[in-house]
């Protein structure tokens, strides 16, 4: 029970513009269920890419010892073959195929490249009730739930006789019952002498099942903690290390007249009609007021964002919208954006930015009426406001000429907040605008969001992060399940508060 | 405060200096491509005993390559914007086939019948564009669709023969020199060679637009440096303007020495003018590039993207059926097979000229020099006597091979 399976020894990782893990050591003993926690951005999907050979040996520093000896994984097909197997955030299932097809992807069981089809279908059919899944193998994938594919992955690591199994958010779309049978099964493994590295978010599941727990903050390990020592309080004060204080610039809030209202919003989604993703949402935002929506994932807060921002999500949208008290009409991109809004997506990669074009280009695309005329844009204006925004919000780059696809998160970031600001809203809603960069650009964009709630800008953000939440914003909406099902004053609120209200509301639900 | 300490440090004024070296590096592809297509011009001058550069011959490239390097243009915005468009071949050759029904079968007056044909261009363009832009349905299959269908079309409004000849107002597209206004001046030669007369009114125009030339990249010039943007060192500006200066004197003092401007030119080259335009200079343009580069991000900003898609097939459309006319016009009859085969020449200008099959890259000026490319390489092969098939082949490898030293390039850097 107590050897060791694996040690990573001093890992250290550098991105362009970022150290994502520093002198980062990991232990696993065999056969336990080893958490690891940090807030986003830490770097833990980071070390499990690492440890897996996503990121091949030679693109790290650092010693990986496994089962006895070093190993230099150069791709996830050396891993496998030695028994680690990731399930990562995002399923990689392939969603036309069936479970059976996809269980054995990659390692069919064929004879001279001809599939037995029986092999497959009794093989499926085992590993399925190893997971305790009740499905017929030819089903195909998108004919189940998130939940069922989930454990068809874990079908599928189990196939590749797994030794360690790396879970990266597990749970995090699944529903509570669909969590606690996930849950059940790691311990089921572990009787099997199969060891897990479980990445969570989710405190109250870990401290469940978890026999030890390694916390990782800013790329760097803070602790290992014993079964014996783990309590939530623990955790948290280790993940989040710092008071609050240091990491947020102080404001002083000077909350004006009411700007934004959204009343009875409700929405369905684009593809299964009778879904309902949003139920009669109201909120509201003043002049000068940074407003949080809190909630976790899958709760439908980008859901909310988009579709109120011209409509780019779902469809028999109902509800109103209001700006300084007078209806307004958001139905499409441009409407929204007449009206005096802004949204900055989470996913600036997928949705923010033409990452094969340069940070001048990138920057006017959303109000080249405001650098051309009759059609004809002006490139010395065009360059003034470029160089303008990169200077007010603190772009690094040798240039305005920077390919965007180039820069670090954090001034990729920037870039796409310069595009929205000078569109020149009245209220931007801000998606998770520091996911994925550094800590020192988080402060430099929470210095901007400030300025900007200082110039009488009304800012919604929507942010996974609960501790940037109540770090910036005045006032925090908690959303669940489509529903706003708690308000709170900045100064009174908490993590404990907002959990609180999340559990209270799934109580009600269930 | 900060760990992003691998970016550098933002430069302290916001003059952007760059040197001789960077300034190559970074337009490698384009200087490349201008190499490129003069040391092709070179190799065929010398294999072909210097016909490629005789005025006859060179004002046949021009005629030859002309309706291809109009569709590069449409082509250039279709494959920037995301997509790309199989039909124009058949296309072209069905708007040549409706050109002879409307002159030669119904008696149509030439000018009226281009015009319905131009929009009837538009149409077409507007008819694949709707499936691809609202619907969603690949460019690659909508069009592919209308290569078959419009090839059909040809040979149904033909009732498979070849119909002609136009009148001969129409021919003039094709066939026309612009008038000597000024008339010919003739220097006299040594004894036994007969003199050089020169199309005057040519050279005036070419001495006109090098002078417009100069004088609107000085002006570019110093209205940059007046707001503290430094364009490009003065050696690298005054040497490219010599260089390009004296390459479009040289030519139309050959296209001089002929018959003077082809009509066909003058309609090339503004609507070349007219897209390094759009695609430099306007918002329209501009979106096509962010629609290409990211379409959700571009959606996201507000461009309306299906709009813009729409427009694009639109204007292919109708350059499509501007190429058919003077195609035909060369030929002076709508044959069945008229436009046959031409997508490739096209999409193949397109790529060879730096465009990128992902979107979101590419070039006009890349694109024409692409299809001169192209068209040399034609001319000076059948001169040489190369066989058709050898031609196909060393083609093809041209594409391969220009497309091979972009991507190399591209992951070098």
């Amino acid at each position: 029970m107590n050897t060791t399976i694996l040690e990573m020894r001093g890992i250290t990782k550098t991105f362009p513009g970022v150290k994502a893990l520093q002198d980062v050591n990991l232990d696993v003993r065999e056969a336990e269920i080893h958490a690891i926690v940090g807030e986003n951005g830490a770097g833990k999907s980071t070390l499990m890419k690492v440890l897996s050979g996503v990121y091949p040996a030679g693109s790290y520093d650092g010693q990986i010892v496994y089962r006895g000896e070093e190993v230099h994984f150069k791709s996830i097909r050396d891993s496998e073959h030695r028994g680690i197997v990731i399930i990562h955030q995002e399923l990689a299932l392939v969603p036309l195929l069936s479970i059976a097809e996809n269980i054995f992807l990659g390692n069919e069981q064929a004879r001279f490249g001809i599939i037995d089809w029986d092999e497959a279908r009794n093989g499926a059919r085992k590993l399925l009730s190893m997971v305790g899944l009740n499905e017929d193998p030819d089903t195909l994938i998108t004919h189940i739930g998130v939940g069922k594919q989930q454990l068809v992955e874990i079908a599928k690591a189990l196939s590749k006789a797994v030794k360690l199994l790396i879970l990266d958010e597990p749970t995090a779309s699944l529903s509570e019952k669909d969590s606690a049978a996930l849950l059940e099964l790691l311990l089921e493994f572990k009787k099997q002498g199969i060891t897990s590295i479980l990445i969570s978010h989710k405190l109250n599941e870990i401290s469940k099942v978890a026999d030890r727990i390694t916390v990782i903050r800013d790329g760097r390990t803070i602790e290992t903690m014993d079964k014996a020592e783990i309590s939530e309080d623990r955790i948290i004060t280790s993940m989040v290390g710092r008071s609050l204080d240091d990491r947020y610039p102080a404001r002083a809030p000077k909350i004006g007249e009411m700007l934004l209202e959204v009343k009875d919003w409700s929405v369905h989604h684009p593809l299964h009609a009778d879904h309902q993703v949003i139920k009669g949402v109201n909120i509201q935002v003043r002049k000068g007021e940074v407003v949080g929506i809190a909630g976790l994932m899958g709760a439908g807060r980008t859901e909310f964002a988009m579709s109120v921002f011209g409509r780019t999500y779902g469809r028999n949208i109902t509800g109103d919208v209001f700006m300084h008290g007078r209806k307004v009409d958001t139905s499409t991109v441009r409407r929204a954006v007449d009206a005096g809004l802004a949204y900055a997506t989470e996913d600036r990669k997928t949705y923010g930015l033409n990452l094969i074009d340069h940070i001048k280009h990138n920057i006017t695309i959303a109000n080249l009426p405001g650098v051309s005329r009759g059609g004809v844009i002006d490139d010395i204006a065009e360059m003034n406001v470029a160089n303008d925004y990169r200077k007010k919000t603190n772009i690094r780059s040798s240039s305005v000429f920077q390919v965007t696809g180039n820069l670090s998160g954090g001034n990729q970031q920037k870039v796409v907040l310069s595009k929205w600001l000078f569109s020149n809203p009245e209220l931007l809603i801000l998606d998770e605008p520091t996911r994925g960069i550094d800590v020192g650009a988080k402060y430099e964009i929470y210095t901007i969001i400030n300025k900007l709630a200082e110039e009488g800008k009304g800012i919604l953000v929507i942010s996974s992060e609960m501790p940037e939440l109540l770090g910036i914003c005045d006032r925090i909406y908690v959303m669940n399940e489509g529903r706003i099902v708690g308000e709170l004053a900045g100064s009174e609120a908490s993590q404990e508060k907002i959990m609180r209200a999340i559990v209270r509301a799934e109580g009600r639900t269930a | 405060m900060t760990t992003e300490t691998a970016t550098p440090a933002p430069a302290p004024a916001p003059a952007q200096t760059s040197t001789m070296r960077t300034i190559l590096q970074t337009n490698l592809r384009d200087y490349g491509l201008v190499v490129a297509l003069l040391a092709i011009m070179v190799f065929f001058q010398f294999t072909t005993n210097g016909v490629l550069f005789k005025p006859v011959n060179l004002t046949n490239l021009i005629l030859q390559n002309s309706y291809i390097i109009i569709m590069a243009l449409g082509m250039l915005l279709v494959i920037v914007g995301g997509h790309i468009d199989l039909s124009v071949g058949s296309v072209s050759g069905f708007i040549g086939a409706i050109a002879a029904i409307m002159m030669v079968r119904y008696g149509i007056a030439p000018i009226p019948a281009a015009i319905l044909c131009i929009l009837a261009g538009g149409v077409i363009g507007a008819s694949q564009g709707y499936w691809i832009a609202y619907l969603k349905i690949p460019s690659f299959i909508v069009t592919l669709a209308g290569m078959l269908v419009f090839k059909g079309l040809s040979l149904a409004v033909l009732g498979g023969a070849s119909v002609g000849p136009f009148p001969a107002e129409f021919q003039l597209l094709s066939a026309g020199f612009i008038p000597d206004f000024i008339g010919p001046i003739v220097i006299p030669q040594g004894e036994g060679v007969p003199p050089i007369s020169l199309h005057s009114t040519t050279l005036i125009i070419g001495i006109l637009i090098v002078v417009a030339m100069v004088f609107s990249g000085i002006r570019t010039r110093r209205r940059r440096e007046q707001h503290g943007y430094e364009a490009e060192p003065f050696a690298v500006f005054a040497i490219k303007t010599a260089l390009i200066g004296a390459l479009i004197l040289f030519f139309t003092y050959l296209l001089a020495s002929y018959k003077g401007l082809p009509n066909v030119l003058i309609v090339m080259s503004i609507l070349i003018a007219g897209f390094v335009f759009l695609t430099k200079r306007t918002t329209l343009g501009r979106r096509i590039y962010a629609l290409g580069g990211n379409a959700k991000a571009a959606q996201l900003s507000g461009i309306k993207t299906e709009r813009l898609t729409f427009y694009i097939f639109v204007i292919m459309g109708m350059l499509s059926a501007l190429a058919g006319l003077i195609f035909a016009a060369r030929l002076n009859t709508a044959t069945p097979k008229a436009g046959q085969g031409f997508e490739l020449d096209v999409i193949a200008a397109v790529f060879i000229g730096g465009a990128s099959a992902m979107g979101g890259v590419g070039q006009v000026a890349g694109a024409v020099i692409g299809a001169f490319i192209m068209g040399v390489m034609n001319n000076g092969m059948s001169i040489m006597g190369v066989n058709i098939d050898w031609q196909q082949v060393i083609k093809g490898l041209v594409l391969l091979g220009a497309v091979v030293f972009d991507v190399y390039n591209k992951n070098k850097a």
